[in-house]
């Protein structure tokens, strides 16, 4: 059977046109990519000068000494061919990407629409040209492979014909960069088959028993014919579900009952392609002309009556919240599921199994998070570092916990317990004097130069220093140039009467003292 | 015939004993009261009674004391307003900080959000009370009362079951440069209504030595003095 014929949009070159753009060279630069010494890819600059794929970068560093040599990075060469990818599909629906640099599109909606091939291939060269600022060669052949080896010679091989196309050409063309067949090229160019042609020739079963499966596939190659079916990259369906009311909803009882048929809606639609929502954007129009928006992210994927729980929380956030909004109905509510995962990989619950009493909380504080936003519910996660503002990360209730830095790693100059129960969100400034009304710092070798006596907080008046303990000097990051931090800890014990002694923690940074944290 | 049906009847609520019955009636919904860490166990005889208004003042460290045991055995917690609590001397108290929830700005009603926290969460504190008008504290108490969560406010609080009141007394550990704080002596004074109307007093290191609340020891007191 012959495969569907399909185009082929090839970028020559890609790894080393991405990589040339990204570094900002000129397009005559001799560069070439480079991954494990070998060169990988060259421009044709370079190739003009004898570089050649598969040579150690010394010896082709030896032929073009001016050999700008680029690093291999796959996800730059994906993202600079997006916007390559993004022209084809504007002209061609069922875009499939091969790799970047290579991207394939059945040939016959196109060709019905621009009349004949040699039309379609025109076209996408020009537009890929104008709107991504890239060239191409097409190829339009039968079947993925023949096309893909017509594209890199800017052909289009007739109909039906693409096995003629492909029997006079040499073997080493089945060891493609997708697939590694160098061993198989390499045995069959000893066994005396130089073209695919002579390969093809073979019963297909002798070369199952020499070769096995990848020979079976090479040889159906060989033959024109497809290794597997052209599968397509449909744009994502649109789930977004919205809803009109022709009352403008201004109550939040009416909200609540309009809240459920939507949610339903939402669920189903997921749930007919085994997909369920774990962030669920909440937009909504009011009669003022106002658009109001909110992302829901869930720890766990959400039911039928999740959706409509926090649809009618967020209804109810912004129908009682205070604000411009305020007293104006909502006349268009619409629910995008924004991202969701395969319904049968439910996630567990953060905190192991779900009981009674954590949903009970669970509710308590998504309702919450709907009166006062999504980031108004935090949860601290401890994690590494020195003082009692590093070793905490602060995530909105909901979010991944996942801590910011080791905390099983050593972090010398760290404070041992106890921590001040007390952490001012902003360090207060303060002061440190000795009994003559001098003021205090750290020297540079971490001492005090002087006993301290008094110490004021955020202008009040002086208090009385009992006792203290420190200075302890704390370097972090020296090695990194203009991100070291050089400062100093004290622990001071104020004389507050009538409450009884104070203990306040004091940072001492580039001669400025501040309150860190209270012993409270 | 009617026996059958009155004894499935029977089945369905159970008769309590008598001696369960006075239990129950202590506690709202049934629920048995939220244990709180040996060294503070003698102030509140009972533990945290659900339903009930606990009023901590003057110590921020009190309050994670009061959540350390709780929060070990599964109860959630929540802390309004407070947007200085040090979390890492929570979890040095014993607080299990993955259910201690933090709302640091609740925003121009304080009090709606601590309606709707007593609804799910077990244990809330709430900071800044002076901003709670006083009808406001009286539905919040009820709120309490009927989902039998515990309310603990931080600050005065008028009609509070039990009051809390912390005074500091000493610091041990740092010496005119030496050393480093280790724990911290206080007197709490717990003054209730009703059956706890006695005042007790208890003194207590919170910290203790590496974070948890702990007893005075006897030799402590005399090093302390000396």
């Amino acid at each position: 059977m012959t495969p569907p014929r399909v185009v082929v949009v090839w970028c020559p070159d890609w790894p080393v046109v991405a990589g040339a753009v990204a570094a900002g060279l000129a397009a005559q630069t001799p560069a070439a990519v480079v991954a494990a010494n070998q060169v990988l890819a060259c421009s044709a600059a370079a190739r003009a000068q004898g570089v050649r794929r598969g040579q150690r970068r010394r010896e082709a560093q030896g032929r073009c000494p001016e050999l700008v040599v680029l690093a291999d990075d796959p996800d730059r060469d994906a993202r600079m061919f997006e916007p390559v990818v993004a022209a084809v599909e504007a002209l061609a629906p069922g875009v499939e990407l091969v790799r970047p640099g290579l991207v394939a599109v059945p040939a016959r909606g196109p060709t019905r629409y621009f009349g004949s091939e040699p039309a379609v291939a025109e076209r996408i060269v020009d537009v890929v040209a104008a709107q991504a600022g890239m060239e191409c060669q097409i190829g339009i052949a039968d079947g993925l492979f023949a096309a893909t080896l017509a594209a890199h010679r800017g052909l289009l091989v007739p109909p039906e014909d693409s096995a003629g196309f492909l029997a006079t050409l040499s073997i080493a063309e089945l060891h493609q960069p997708a697939a590694d067949r160098a061993a198989l090229v390499d045995l069959l160019h000893r066994l005396g088959l130089r073209t695919l042609g002579a390969f093809a020739a073979l019963p297909v079963d002798d070369v199952a028993s020499r070769f096995g499966l990848d020979g079976v596939r090479a040889h159906r190659l060989a033959q024109g014919l497809d290794e597997r079916p052209l599968a397509r990259r449909d744009p994502p369906v649109d789930l977004t579900v919205t809803r009109r009311f022709d009352l403008p909803l201004d109550r939040v009882d009416a909200a609540a009952f309009a809240s459920r048929e939507p949610a339903q809606q939402l669920h189903e639609a997921l749930a007919a392609r085994g997909l369920a929502c774990i962030r669920l954007g909440i937009s909504a129009w009011t009669e003022a002309e106002e658009q109001l928006h909110r992302v829901w992210r869930c720890a766990e994927p959400l039911t039928a009556s999740g959706i409509a729980d926090r649809v009618r929380w967020q209804l109810d956030g912004w129908l009682t919240s205070r604000g411009s909004h305020r007293g104006a109905g909502i006349t268009l509510l619409q629910l995008i599921p924004e991202e969701a995962i395969g319904g049968q990989a439910l996630q567990r619950g953060l905190w192991g199994e779900s009981g009674e009493d954590d949903e009970r909380a669970c509710r308590a504080l998504v309702r919450v998070q709907g009166m006062l936003g999504p980031e108004a519910v935090l949860i601290g996660v401890l994690g590494g570092g020195r003082d009692p503002t590093d070793r905490v990360r602060l995530v909105p209730w909901g979010e991944d916990p996942a801590p910011a830095r080791d905390a099983d790693s050593p972090w010398p100059g760290q404070l041992p317990a106890p921590s001040p129960s007390r952490v001012p969100a902003r360090p207060l400034p303060a002061a440190v004097f000795d009994d003559a009304g001098r003021v205090i710092g750290v020297s540079g070798r971490g001492k005090l130069t002087g006993v301290p006596y008094r110490i004021t907080v955020d202008g009040n008046p002086p208090r009385r220093v009992l006792t203290w303990a420190g200075p302890w000097p704390v370097e972090e990051r020296w090695w990194e140039p203009g991100g070291g931090r050089r400062c100093a800890r004290l622990q001071a014990v104020l004389d507050a009467e009538p409450a009884g002694p104070l203990a306040v923690l004091l940072g001492c940074e580039t001669g400025r003292w501040k309150v860190e944290g209270i012993y409270e | 015939m009617a026996v059958a049906s009155v004894a499935s009847v029977l089945q369905q609520a159970p008769v309590a004993p008598a001696s369960a019955l006075e239990k129950r009636l202590d506690v709202p919904g049934g629920r048995p009261p939220f244990p709180v860490v040996e060294p503070v166990a003698p102030l509140l005889p009972g533990g945290l009674r659900p339903g009930s208004v606990v009023a901590v003042q003057g110590s921020m460290a009190l309050l994670l004391a009061l959540l350390a045991a709780a929060t070990a055995q599964g109860a959630w917690a929540a802390v309004i307003g407070a947007g200085d609590l040090g979390v890492l001397a929570a979890a040095e108290a014993g607080v299990v900080v993955q259910r201690l929830a933090l709302i640091p700005r609740p925003g121009p009603d304080p009090a709606s959000v601590a309606a709707a926290l007593l609804d799910g969460v077990a244990l809330v504190a709430l900071a800044s009370t002076d901003r709670i008008p006083p009808g406001a504290r009286r539905s919040l108490a009820a709120r309490a009362r009927q989902r039998g969560s515990v309310l603990l406010p931080l600050g005065r609080w008028p009609g509070a079951d039990i009051e809390l009141d912390c005074r500091a007394e000493a610091w041990h550990g740092a010496e005119a440069g030496h050393g480093r704080l280790r724990s911290r002596e206080v007197v709490v004074r717990a003054v209730g209504r009703g059956a706890a109307a006695r005042p007790r007093t208890a003194r207590l290191l919170l910290p203790g030595p590496g974070g948890p609340v702990g007893e005075v020891l006897a030799d402590l007191t005399i090093r302390a003095v000396s």
